[in-house]
Parts: C-alpha cells; sequence; structure tokens
C-alpha cells in the first residue's frame, strides 16, 4: 500500500533524511521518501504488518507530526471551529489583562484628571513596568505579523499598529530611562504609556468582537452542513455460513434482523445495518422510517410517503412520493416508511451541490469590490509615507510633540480592515440569506446585477404555469341518448382508454373523470401526436385532436363544433372524443397558471420592470395565460433554440422586440441602448436562454445543467421568490454600498483629520486613543451592517 | 538645522519606504505540475506561473500565526479556503485560465498572482 501525507515540524533537509531512515526502518515499510520542499512523505507499506496509525508514531517519536487524514481526522470545518475558538479565548485573555492595565496606566499618566490615584501609580518607572506587558506580551501578534510581512516586503494594518505603538512605548521609555540627558538636549519630556497600552487594548478589543461577529457571518453554510443525516439504514446482503457478518463495510455496525417487508425473495437473504454516511454507495437499498432523515439522494423503489422537503428547497408543504419518484438526502420524511436506492452519494448529492454552490458565491468577487481591491494594495505603505510626512510638516511648522502623536495617530486611524470587510461580509450573508429561503446565488455577481433588472422575461410552461395540463371543461353531443349512450359510459370509454397513455395530457383526463370505470381495451393504439384509439365493450373509440377526427373519417357534431371554436379562442387544448365513428364528447385542457403568477407579476411591475413572456405555443394560447398572469408583452411561438436570440434582442431594445416576429431577421448588431434583462426557465432547454440573459433564473429541482447555465436557481420552485431574489440583490447592494462608503470615508476623511489639516482652521488634533477607537469601531460596524441583513424581510 | 536634517532624513525615509515596498522584484515560479507555497508574511512563491489549459495543484503551508491569513481566496475559481497553521491544504484551479488573476488572504491584504504561459 503506498500512501503520501504531509509533515510538519521540518527545518532542514536532514530532518527529511532523518524522518526517511525511521520510516524505513520500521517493519513493514518497504521503501519510504520525505520531499523537505513539500513537507511530505510517501511510504510504500505492508497493511498486515503496519499501520498509518504506527507510522504517524514513529514520526511523532522522531520529533515530528504526520498529518494522516482517515479515520477520526478533523474536517476543515472543525479545525476551523477550533481555532477560533482558540482565538476568541486568548483575544478574551488579553482583552482582560491588558484592558486592567492600561486602566492604571492611564490612572497614573493623569494625576491632575485622578486626584485620587496613589502616589506611586504615577512614578515613571511604574507606569513602564504595567504597559510593558501590554506591548510586548497583549501586542506580542503585531510584532510577528509585521515582522513576517516586512521579509516579504509587505505590510498590514498589524505593521501600523506596532509601528505606532512601538514609537509611542519606545519615546516614553527613553524618557524614563534618560531624562536628564534627554530634558538637556530639549526633548519634550511627555510620556506616551497610556497611548501605546489603550491602541492596544482598544484593538484588541475590536478583534474580538469583529472575530465573534464574523463567525456569524458563515452561519448559513453551517447550517446547510448541519442538515446533513450520520448515517443511513443499508440493506446488505447476509454471509450464510457468519450470519453476524455481513458483506457491508462495517460488520460491527447495529445490525437489525428480520424487520424488512417480505415484498421480495431476496430482501430474506438481506440484513439492515446502520452505516455511516460516507460509506454509502450508489446502488444502495436503504429504509427510512417515520420521522428520519433521508441520507442520500434517491428513488422509491418500495413504498410511499409524504416528505418535507422545507430544509433544501424552501418548501413549505410536505410533498407526496410513490415508487419511481425522486426523494432529496436531508430532507425529512414524515408519515410512511419506504425503502429507496441511493443514486446519488458523497459530493454528488442535492446538498451538497448547495453546500458548493453557497461556498462558492461567497467566495467569488462583486465586480462592486474592484475599487477596494485596487486601494488595498497601496493601502499600508501610503500610509506609513503620509505618517512621515506628516511628522515632517509638524516638526518643521510645529512642536516636536505635536508632530510625534500626530504620526502615531496617522498610523493608528488607518483602517484597511474595513475595507476589505466591506464587500465579502455583506456577499456572505446575503448568499446564506437567499439559500435560507430556497433561492441560490451562483455569484456575487448575479447577486449584484438582480437589483438592475429593467426586464424580467418568463417561460410560459413549468415557471408561469404548472407545467402540467387540467381539463377545464367538458360536453357532450346532446343526441348521445339516441346512440344508446350514457354520460357514465362515454366517461368510462375515455378513461379505459387513457389509462393505457403515459402522456400529460391522457394523465389530466384520467385524473379528471377519476370516479369513472375502466374496462378492458382491445387494439390498444399511441398515434404520437394525434391521440389515442382501440376498442371498449366492442365498441371502437378515438380520442385525439382534429386532425386525427379528420382522418378517422368521424361524423361530426355542430354543437360541439361551435364550443370547440370557443374554447380555442381561450387558448385551450382540445380533446375530441368519438365512439362507433361519431363524435360524442369534447374536452378542453388547458395548463393553469401558478398560483403566486399573478402577485408575482404584480409585485414586479410595481418594482418598475417590464414583464414578458416568452412562449412555444401559439398566439391564443399564450395571450389567454398572458392575460390571466397580467402579462402584456408576449413573445409566443418561438422555438426554444429562438429563445437565447430573443433575450439577447430584449437586452438591447424591449420596444424593438416587441414587434419582433419569427421571420429571420440580421442578427442584432450593437447599440448603446442596453437593459438588464432577466430570464426565469425551467429546463435543460432553456439553458442557452438563461446563460445569454443578464440574470439567468432557473426555476429548478437543481438539474446540474439548468443550475450551471443560471445565477440563480430558485429551488423552492415558487415564482415569487423571483422578487424575493431581487428584493435581497437590493437589500445586499445597499448594505454593501453603506460599507464602502463607511470603510472609504472613514480613511478618506479621517486620515487627513489626523494629520491635522483641519488645526489651521478649527485648531483640531486627533488624539492617538481616540484614533484607536475609532478604528476599532469602523471594522466592527461594517461587519454588524452585513449582519443586519439576516434581519431583512425578502 | 534640526528641522533641516529632520526633513531630509523623512524625505529620504518615504523613498526608502517606496522602494522597500513597492519596488520588489517578484519572484516568480512555474507551477506545471504543481507547487508548494508557504503562507508566512505573505505567499512565497507570491508570483506562479501556469500553463494554458492545464489544471494546476497548489500546496499551501500557512506558518504565520496572523489570523488575517488564515483565508486563501482565489475569486475568479470561486474558491475560498480555510488554512489551518502548519497543515498542508492542496487545492486545483481547473483551466480554462484567465490570462492574469490573483488570489489574496480574507482581507484582501496579502496577495498573490497567477500568470498563464502559452
Amino acid at each position: 500500500m503506498k500512501i503520501s501525507f504531509p509533515i510538519i515540524g521540518m527545518h532542514c533537509a536532514s530532518c527529511a533524511k532523518n524522518i526517511e531512515r525511521g520510516l524505513k526502518k520500521t517493519p513493514g515499510v518497504a521503501d519510504a521518501q520525505v520531499n523537505y520542499g513539500s513537507e511530505e512523505a510517501t511510504v510504500n507499506f505492508d497493511p498486515s504488518l503496519s499501520n498509518l496509525r504506527h507510522l504517524s508514531n514513529v514520526i511523532a517519536g522522531l520529533g515530528y507530526k504526520a498529518v494522516i487524514t482517515g479515520e477520526g481526522a478533523k474536517t476543515p470545518e472543525e479545525l476551523k471551529e477550533e481555532a477560533k475558538k482558540k482565538e476568541l479565548a486568548d483575544l478574551k485573555g488579553k482583552v482582560i489583562v491588558s484592558g486592567t492595565l492600561s486602566i492604571l496606566v492611564l490612572l497614573g499618566s493623569f494625576p491632575q484628571w485622578f486626584p485620587f490615584v496613589p502616589q506611586i501609580l504615577t512614578n515613571p518607572f511604574v507606569l513602564l513596568l504595567l504597559a510593558t506587558p501590554v506591548q510586548f506580551w497583549a501586542g506580542w501578534g503585531f510584532y510577528q505579523a509585521t515582522w513576517s510581512g516586512l521579509r516579504n516586503r509587505t505590510a498590514s494594518m498589524d505593521t501600523l499598529i506596532a509601528i505606532g505603538t512601538t514609537a509611542a512605548f519606545g519615546y516614553s521609555t527613553l524618557i524614563v530611562l534618560f531624562q536628564r540627558q534627554l530634558t538637556a538636549l530639549g526633548i519634550s519630556r511627555g510620556m506616551y504609556f497610556d497611548t501605546a497600552a489603550i491602541i492596544i487594548t482598544l484593538i484588541l478589543l475590536g478583534r474580538y468582537f469583529e472575530a465573534k461577529a464574523k463567525a456569524h457571518t458563515s452561519d448559513a453554510i453551517k447550517k446547510l452542513l448541519h442538515l446533513q443525516a450520520k448515517t443511513a439504514r443499508v440493506l446488505r446482503p447476509r454471509v450464510p455460513s457468519r450470519p453476524e457478518l455481513v458483506s457491508g463495510p462495517h460488520p460491527e455496525s447495529d445490525i437489525r434482523q428480520g424487520s424488512l417487508s417480505a415484498s421480495s425473495a431476496d430482501r430474506d437473504d438481506m440484513v439492515e445495518i446502520d452505516v455511516p454516511i460516507e460509506e454509502v454507495k450508489v446502488g444502495d437499498i436503504i429504509r427510512v422510517r417515520p420521522g428520519e432523515k433521508i441520507p442520500v439522494d434517491g428513488k422509491i423503489t418500495e413504498g410511499a410517503s409524504s416528505i418535507d422537503q422545507s430544509m433544501v428547497t424552501g418548501e413549505s408543504i410536505p410533498v407526496d412520493k410513490k415508487v419511481g419518484d425522486l426523494v432529496i438526502g436531508a430532507t425529512i420524511n414524515k408519515t410512511g416508511t419506504f425503502l429507496f436506492m441511493a443514486t446519488k452519494v458523497g459530493k454528488d448529492t442535492m446538498l451538497s451541490q448547495i453546500v458548493k454552490m453557497v461556498a462558492e458565491a461567497q467566495s467569488s468577487r462583486a465586480p462592486i469590490q474592484r475599487l477596494a481591491d485596487v486601494v488595498s494594495g497601496y493601502f499600508v505603505p501610503t500610509v506609513l509615507m503620509l505618517a512621515v510626512a506628516t511628522f515632517i510638516v509638524w516638526f518643521d511648522f510645529g512642536t516636536f510633540s505635536q508632530a510625534f502623536t500626530n504620526m502615531i495617530a496617522v498610523l493608528i486611524i488607518a483602517c484597511p480592515c474595513a475595507l476589505g470587510l466591506a464587500t465579502p461580509t455583506a456577499i456572505m450573508v446575503g448568499t446564506g440569506k437567499g439559500a435560507e429561503h430556497g433561492i441560490l446565488i451562483k455569484d456575487a455577481e448575479s447577486l449584484e446585477i438582480a437589483h438592475k433588472i429593467k426586464t424580467m422575461v418568463f417561460d410560459k410552461t413549468g415557471t408561469l404555469t404548472k407545467g402540467e395540463p387540467k381539463v377545464t371543461d367538458i360536453d357532450f353531443n346532446a343526441g348521445f341518448a339516441k346512440m344508446g349512450l350514457t354520460k357514465e359510459k362515454i366517461a368510462t370509454a375515455i378513461v379505459s382508454l387513457e389509462k393505457n397513455s403515459e402522456h400529460p395530457l391522457s394523465k389530466a383526463m384520467v385524473s379528471y373523470l377519476g370516479n369513472a370505470s375502466a374496462l378492458m381495451v382491445k387494439n390498444f393504439k399511441a398515434i404520437e401526436g394525434f391521440g389515442v384509439s382501440g376498442a371498449v365493450a366492442g365498441l371502437p373509440v378515438v380520442i385525439g385532436n382534429k386532425k386525427l377526427m379528420e382522418q378517422e373519417k368521424v361524423i361530426r357534431c355542430g354543437q360541439l363544433d361551435k364550443k370547440a371554436e370557443q374554447w380555442m379562442n381561450e387558448g385551450k387544448t382540445l380533446a375530441y372524443v368519438a365512439i362507433d365513428k361519431k363524435h360524442v364528447a369534447l374536452l378542453a385542457l388547458a395548463d393553469t397558471l401558478k398560483n403566486e403568477a399573478k402577485e408575482t407579476v404584480n409585485q414586479l411591475k410595481k418594482m418598475h420592470i417590464d414583464v414578458w413572456m416568452i412562449t412555444g405555443d401559439n398566439e391564443k394560447t399564450a395571450q389567454a395565460i398572458a392575460q390571466q398572469a397580467g402579462i402584456s408583452n408576449v413573445l409566443a411561438s418561438v422555438l426554444p433554440a429562438e429563445k437565447a436570440e430573443k433575450i439577447k434582442r430584449l437586452k438591447y431594445s424591449s420596444n424593438e422586440a416587441r414587434s419582433l416576429d419569427n421571420s429571420s431577421r440580421p442578427a442584432w448588431r450593437g447599440s448603446n441602448n442596453s437593459r438588464v434583462v432577466a430570464f426565469a426557465g425551467d429546463g435543460i432547454n432553456d439553458a442557452p436562454a438563461l446563460a445569454s440573459a443578464d440574470v439567468g433564473i432557473a426555476m429548478g429541482t437543481g438539474t446540474d445543467v439548468a443550475m450551471e447555465s443560471a445565477g440563480i436557481t430558485l429551488l423552492n420552485k415558487n415564482l415569487y421568490s423571483v422578487v424575493s431574489a431581487i428584493t435581497l440583490s437590493k437589500s445586499t447592494l445597499a448594505v454593501i454600498k453603506e460599507n464602502l462608503v463607511w470603510a472609504f470615508g472613514y480613511n478618506v476623511i479621517l486620515i487627513p483629520v489626523a494629520m491635522g489639516v483641519l488645526y489651521p482652521i478649527t485648531g483640531w488634533l486627533l488624539n492617538p486613543a481616540l484614533a484607536a477607537f475609532a478604528m476599532a469601531a469602523s471594522s466592527i460596524s461594517v461587519v454588524s451592517n452585513s449582519l443586519r441583513l439576516k434581519t431583512k424581510q425578502i | 538645522m534640526d528641522k533641516l536634517i529632520v526633513s531630509i532624513l523623512g524625505v529620504s525615509l518615504i523613498g526608502a519606504i517606496y522602494w522597500f515596498f513597492f519596488g520588489k522584484r517578484e519572484e516568480g515560479m512555474e507551477a506545471s505540475k504543481g507547487l508548494t507555497i508557504i503562507v508566512d508574511g505573505g505567499y512565497k512563491p507570491n508570483v506562479i506561473r501556469i500553463k494554458q489549459g492545464q489544471p494546476v495543484r497548489l500546496t499551501f503551508i500557512r506558518k504565520d500565526p496572523n489570523s488575517c491569513l488564515e483565508e486563501l481566496v482565489f475569486s475568479d475559481y470561486k474558491i475560498k479556503e480555510y488554512l489551518p497553521m502548519n497543515t498542508p491544504v492542496t487545492i486545483t484551479l481547473p483551466p480554462p485560465h484567465k490570462d492574469k488573476s490573483g488570489f489574496h488572504c480574507g482581507m484582501n491584504m496579502y496577495h498573490g498572482r497567477i500568470e498563464v504561459t502559452k
């Protein structure tokens, strides 16, 4: 067995040789190579003689650490959680100690303000003693970061703080130690221990609050990860001679026997075992009982149930599922027990895809961030130069004391962190909030553009409508009694025939006439694109469109023909029913509008967004549905392949597109009249249109193609989420802008104030301790402002 | 006189700061088969040359406790990774690569650059 793993703790090439030797001497190890450059070991060993733990112990015995992942290893999330907890505990301890010491230093530094302070506290040596741990223990992290940065010729906020406080502390120490000599040289006797200590305390306090607040910006991902079930009850074949052993990977797991439904003879040879979720394989049959979480994605093979999918899709009503239906991992089984076959496990499950997508969106960059990106690269060195310039000008035109304090104030007030945090924190909270409501946002850019949508185009079938046709009307030939028929007999003929077809229209008819009994059908024939035919109770029955009736030479009925014309004008699809070559009944079918469609369109119009509908249906059917939804702009008879082209045209001129017909026109070649167009569609065939729109909104169950092409996916299939997504985009953008204005404004205004530009006019100078307070507050305010998004109604 | 000296020294210091931070020569490294990048006060190396059309494996080892560096972000690839101390974290950048893209720490204070060669 060959394995590679990282090693920590090597500081030279001989360390690598040392480990290599140690490993090679270990029994069972055939070969070992340790690379110092990549800090990695590659070991070839016999698993029957040695194991990973053993190898890890050998390396630990040599004084290094092997990072071997596998069972019991911590996930990056756990490591992060652990590190964050430790960081918070460390910061808390430092804040408490340095806070106490800083208060004492402050009291001792200004006896004129605090007359109650004991004399000893005002002694410069005591102040030095109290300030030293704050400077070099609590503030040690600033020095570490500064040093490692300087070695790389880079600088960060820590550099500014380290230089600022060291200047204050160092100068004060010199005053304490060489007071006489410096006074003789005419150098001011002022001390700045209080400034250095308070700055460090306040910055640490700020970091403490910031770390606490930042932990909440990734709550959404944590919530999603917690949805995952830990184990699955899998059916595995029993090994006959050793019933306690099963062929699953965990023989010691909880084994339950004989509790299977005896629907299949094979199952008698199966046992149910609880296995960790990571060991579930595609093809495994899994049992889920009421109240349990469905462990992975799959297809029901036995049983039925009602399933609460709200945690993944945001749909509030449980969905009924039966054999053949797909189930989603992490959703909750409400009522029945069922078996299902795992079709997607591990990284492929819908939940994993959602987590991945949210994490990706959170790490993508919003275009609005560009300016902050450019500035951040030059920020700290520029502030360092400004601080020196401040010192020179104040030294030349003012006093040393003014020059010194203003220089420190400039170093301390600059806050590049607020700039760095302004956009990403808002994007994190915004995308997380969306995911909680079943709105998956692919990247920060989609979230940013969504608020600029000026034109919203809906695909008709499956997006505006439910995508399931329903029978809306039925009429019978008034003379059916003379033909020896009754309404019931006609209904029986329809149901008997249509039960044999899988067509959505057939299903709608069967569901509408569900009470009618079904008889045996002879010579059943499905004529694609036309209808069905067969013999019921010895009579020939034909159900289909007008063309089929003409082909079959059916005797027409004037009364039903009139109805047909009326229903067709209403945009409905017609099904003619003929028994024994006579037209006896007519059914009208229509796809029904989603309940929330009208409200959604209304809301979008209120947001001053042009709403369009695009469909492959004929003009009449399209207009009928559009009218119900309150949409006046309709693009009808558009082939799927043409949808993308229509969307492109709409982008540049909606008025032009309004008059577009389907004749081939030269492709659009350029205009400045660009509008932000969003397209909402549901299927794979909508992918090109989703991709060509500025914002593609997939109404989906998370099929990969649609999700890939769309910027936003509405997992809950609720049309109103389009409005929610736009609202979310608006709120997030508002927060980002506030953050950027605050972060930029803060730096742009307060750095000059710290430099003392207001002094000639107002006499204002910035106290460095106040600067530290403002700096700490700026980062916290940016993160807190982003967290405000969590409470927004969308 | 002292003012003159402070002014001259100060202006020289400004020049030195400029040279120190902006005048550095960035050392790039080829990462055709993969590369280990040490995260310590920045990224070493911080300019990575990769080949167009090929996936690249980059292993980051963070040795700097500065919390700013604990997060690694490749915005163009939509990758964000937490870097535990002293633990190698390997990421794969899938092609196609943009001609120039970058990576940075969670707070956008430390930067690295990726250059694509044909």
